[in-house]
């Protein structure tokens, strides 16, 4: 039973975090998949919206300024607007330039977010990072939240810190993974209604011929920079439930672009830009063959360790991290080269002239 | 009969599936300028590119001096002796106007001194630019230094795309008196053009191109007086 | 006027910002080719340089366990041959691919060399610090004495002036190939236009390969003058020269080898003179923001000038 249990808990935290980089892949979709724009600042975008989630949200802390304690709901929302406003600076800087600009400048400001979060520690606690993130659903059992509106309401604190204290401690798992694949739907379906909408068509026909939509009076810079901005509004909404996922983010680690702007991108190359369900399925498939192959890799270790006892399996450990990240660098070569419409390539909306 | 040094025969070509050229045959004789005229989107352009392997032909042959050179790298046809001035962008900016020539030579480094100068006494102009930025000169020098350029190499033929599309009247005579100099020289030229009467005036035979096929072949002089043709290009009719 | 100030100002902020400065510009100069003739933002050129680094410093280390002790300067002649190889055959089996399409699939191609190559860096070598040549650099005594007699003390270590005699070669070959020889020529007009070259007859295939030799040769040099300079290997310095780079070759105006050196030794200055306590006691910009500024030049220019202070292509 118990070891069922745990079956359960690694899954869950599987469809967790999967669901999370789906959200960053349906983010990248809109700016990348329908509109062309190459974003390879993701990570800065997500920084953007874990931070601003976790010190609106966060209890008041000596570390940093705040925490404001606000309402979760509250924090991803101007997590979610303030990478967006980040996002509208670049585009009206960069997006009439061509595509390699805004490549050199979305990694750039990436950069520069991550060195004010760093430098900046009477603000966000430097290096040190901030902790004590509240999570979704497990933030009910802190007594400043049962102990407030809207629980107060329903029952005393009393008997709500009974209540949590009779569940299991992994009670919050399966309504947390519930509720990001929830919002991973809920922008799904958002997202294929714009995609299908005039706003959608006209992106592709952006994409597919500039000069004949410039020439049929469509102000193809407003467009692109809208996309560019919707697309990092998603990008910080998910950056806030990493902030939730992790309660512990700090700039170093925590917003390694490798792992977050890299793994993104992988993740829609193989299901598909251009495709929203293609982007969900690619988020879940790396995510799931990263995870995997790290349990693997670490048992295979492990087994080595034990075969042989003298050898001292650390540096082992470090290196196989790295191999990973090249394997995944060289899939997405793979995908580039041989498959590039990925797992679902794109599915064209039908025309306004076919539908009567 | 004599050979012709290159002939287009029976020709089906365009950009991808698209196809532009549905059946184009001509070809050039040996110290023949000969000149394609037609209106715009006639095919003229491409017909022009699928001698140089820019584009994927369907059906039908180019052959040069008897050497079928059907779907040739561009660069091979160049080493072949085909050389080819485009209609755009034909100069290197950035590069003087010798150092144009000197690529124009690419195919064929040795005797670039010599070359050089036969250049510079068939365009005097440029004698004296010679150190000069391209993209420093007036739209029609910079045709002549394209044109120069293209005759660095051995050329058994020279393709002028449009030499005097945007040019002022003035260097318009200019570079047709070039061309005829040129045809002296022995190098036989095949010319698109738009400007279709003074085209006819100095080619020796024309083809008129609609649609992406031949419609009327004739002499230089007897296209410019057929009333048809007068019509449809040479702006008779208005 | 050679008080305190100015001892301290060109010996502590000047200098060094203009060691800085050749580091970037020899590293910009193969971004800028790179750019100019194959058209895209080549994001693995700092990681290529980073390797160059680890190469010569394991040649450097195999050679110590036959006895032998080499000069980095030595050691990074055979380690340059593997660089170039590098970038032969990151075109050849990642790039080439792509020459007929979009750029950005190339860029991509190129972000994913970035990792690629990073990690591969990381396996081998490990992700800690390696210390390239222990001990403390001392200052040219010559030089010191020479300037000093002068009542200009300069104080520079040889490392310093290997750095700067390095970049000054290696510009006036450069300067060498592109106006005198033939491939060299054939790489400005590419640059120019590379469907006229096409038609020209122009070998565009042994253009792009002279331009990842000369690219790559900078980028050697860059990556051994860094890390003779920190004197540190580390697996995340080519990362981190990438931005000033981009800036650099940006600023200068893309295509433009010269606009590159001029770039880069802007952007070094800028970045070392940034921390100088122009006003007050304290430095201008906190040292942390330090890599920030060239990033802010960057945008500036973007904004301003997107064809970069010589005029380069603008996209």
């Amino acid at each position: 039973m118990e070891a069922y249990l745990g079956y359960f808990l690694y899954l869950l935290s599987l469809l967790t975090v999967g669901g999370i980089y789906a959200i960053f892949a349906l983010g990248l979709n809109v700016q990348w998949g329908f509109a062309g724009l190459f974003n390879v600042g993701i990570v800065g975008f997500a920084a953007v919206g874990a931070y601003t989630y976790a010190l609106l949200t966060t209890a008041e802390s000596t570390y940093h300024v705040g925490g404001f304690g606000l309402p979760l709901p509250v924090g991803m929302l101007l997590g979610m607007l303030l990478s967006a406003l980040v996002a509208a600076v670049i585009g009206l800087i960069c997006i009439r330039l061509r595509s390699d600009y805004l490549a050199i400048a979305t990694i750039g400001i990436a950069e520069i977010i991550k060195l004010i979060l760093k430098n900046e520690a009477d603000i966000t606690n430097g290096p040190r990072g901030i902790n004590k993130i509240p999570r979704a659903w497990e933030h009910f059992s802190e007594e400043r939240f049962y102990s407030s509106w809207p629980l107060n309401w329903f029952a005393s604190p009393e008997s709500w810190q009974a209540f949590f204290d009779g569940l299991p401690n992994w009670w919050w798992q399966p309504c947390f993974a519930a509720t990001i694949l929830l919002c991973v739907y809920v922008i799904y379906r958002l997202l294929e209604r714009a995609r299908v909408s005039p706003w959608g068509r006209m992106m592709t026909a952006i994409r597919e011929n500039e000069p004949a939509a410039r020439a049929a009076g469509k102000n193809v810079t407003a467009r692109r920079i809208e996309a560019f901005v919707i697309g990092a509004a998603i990008m910080g909404f998910a950056g806030a439930l990493f902030a939730q996922h992790l309660r512990l983010i700090e700039p170093t680690n925590t917003f390694d672009a490798t792992k977050v702007t890299f793994l993104v991108w992988v993740m829609l190359i193989l299901g598909g830009s251009g495709n929203n369900r293609g982007a969900i399925l690619g988020a879940f498939v790396i995510w799931t063959l990263w995870s995997t192959s790290e349990l693997l890799i670490g048992g295979g270790i492990n087994l080595i360790g034990y075969v042989f006892q003298s050898l001292d399996t650390t540096i082992l450990t470090t290196r196989a991290g790295f191999l990973r990240m090249m394997l995944i660098g060289i899939l997405m070569q793979v995908i580039l080269q041989k498959f590039p419409g990925g797992i679902l390539p794109e599915v064209r909306p039908a025309s306004p002239q076919v539908k009567k | 009969m004599t050979q012709a040094v290159l002939s287009l025969n029976n020709l089906k070509a365009g950009y991808g599936q698209t196809e532009i050229l549905h059946d184009l045959s001509l070809y050039v004789n040996p110290n023949e300028i000969v000149a394609i005229i037609g209106p715009n989107g006639a095919g003229k352009s491409t017909a022009m590119k699928s001698v140089l392997g820019l584009l994927n032909i369907a059906e039908g042959t180019v052959v040069l001096n008897g050497e079928d050179i059907t779907d040739t790298p561009a660069q091979k046809v160049i080493e072949k002796g085909i050389s080819y001035v485009p209609q755009t962008n034909n100069v290197f900016v950035n590069l003087s106007v010798q150092e144009n020539l000197e690529m124009g030579a690419w195919t064929r480094p040795d005797g670039i001194p010599e070359r050089l100068a036969e250049m510079f006494d068939l365009f005097p102009d440029l004698a004296e630019k010679r150190n000069q930025a391209a993209g420093s000169l007036s739209g029609g020098q910079r045709q002549m230094v394209a044109m120069a350029k293209a005759l660095m190499v051995d050329a058994k033929i020279l393709l002028l795309d449009e030499p005097t599309a945007g040019l002022s009247p003035k260097y318009r005579g200019e570079i047709f008196s070039t061309i005829q100099k040129i045809k002296s020289t022995g190098v036989p030229i095949l010319i698109v053009e738009q400007n279709a009467k003074q085209a006819l005036g100095v080619s020796d035979r024309g083809y008129v191109l609609v649609d992406g096929a031949n419609r009327h072949t004739g002499t230089g002089a007897g296209l410019a007086a057929d009333p048809e043709i007068a019509r449809m290009f040479l702006g008779g009719g208005h | 006027m050679w008080d305190a100030f100015g001892f301290e100002f060109v010996n502590f902020y000047l200098i060094p910002g203009l060691v800085l400065g050749c580091i970037y510009a020899l590293g910009a100069i193969g971004i800028t080719l790179t750019f100019g003739i194959l058209r895209f933002a080549n994001f693995a050129h700092g990681e290529i340089m980073m390797s160059g680094a680890y190469l010569t410093w394991t040649i450097m280390a195999i050679a110590g366990y036959a006895g032998l002790t080499l000069h980095p300067l030595v050691a990074m002649v055979p380690a340059t041959v593997l660089v170039i190889l590098l970038f032969l055959g990151t075109d050849r089996y990642f790039y080439k691919p792509f020459r007929k399409e979009e750029t950005i699939k190339v860029v991509m191609a190129s972000f994913g060399m970035m990792l690629i190559i990073r990690s591969a860096v990381q396996v081998i070598w490990g992700p800690n610090q390696i210390a390239f040549v222990p001990g403390i650099a001392k200052p040219n005594a010559m030089l010191r004495d020479l300037t000093g007699d002068l009542g200009a003390m300069i104080i520079m270590p040889n490392k310093h002036i290997f750095i700067f005699l390095g970049t000054i070669i290696i510009v006036i070959a450069l300067s060498y190939l592109l106006n005198k020889t033939r491939i060299g020529k054939a790489m400005r007009a590419v640059s120019d236009s590379p469907d006229l070259a096409h038609v020209t007859g122009i070998n565009v295939d042994n253009v792009i390969r002279a331009t990842w030799i000369v690219g790559g040769i900078c980028a050697m040099a860059a990556g051994v003058f860094l890390v003779m300079d920190t004197q540190i290997l580390e697996t995340t310095m080519g990362f981190r020269m990438l931005l000033p780079m981009f800036a650099a070759a940006i600023l200068g105006g893309i295509g433009k080898p010269y606009g590159a050196v001029a770039g880069g030794l802007i952007i070094g200055l800028a970045e070392e003179l940034s921390a100088y306590p122009w006003i007050g006691d304290a430095p201008l910009l906190s040292p942390g923001y330090k890599t920030g500024v060239a990033f802010a030049i960057m945008v500036i220019m973007l904004i301003v000038r997107p064809q970069g202070l010589f005029k380069g292509r603008s996209f």
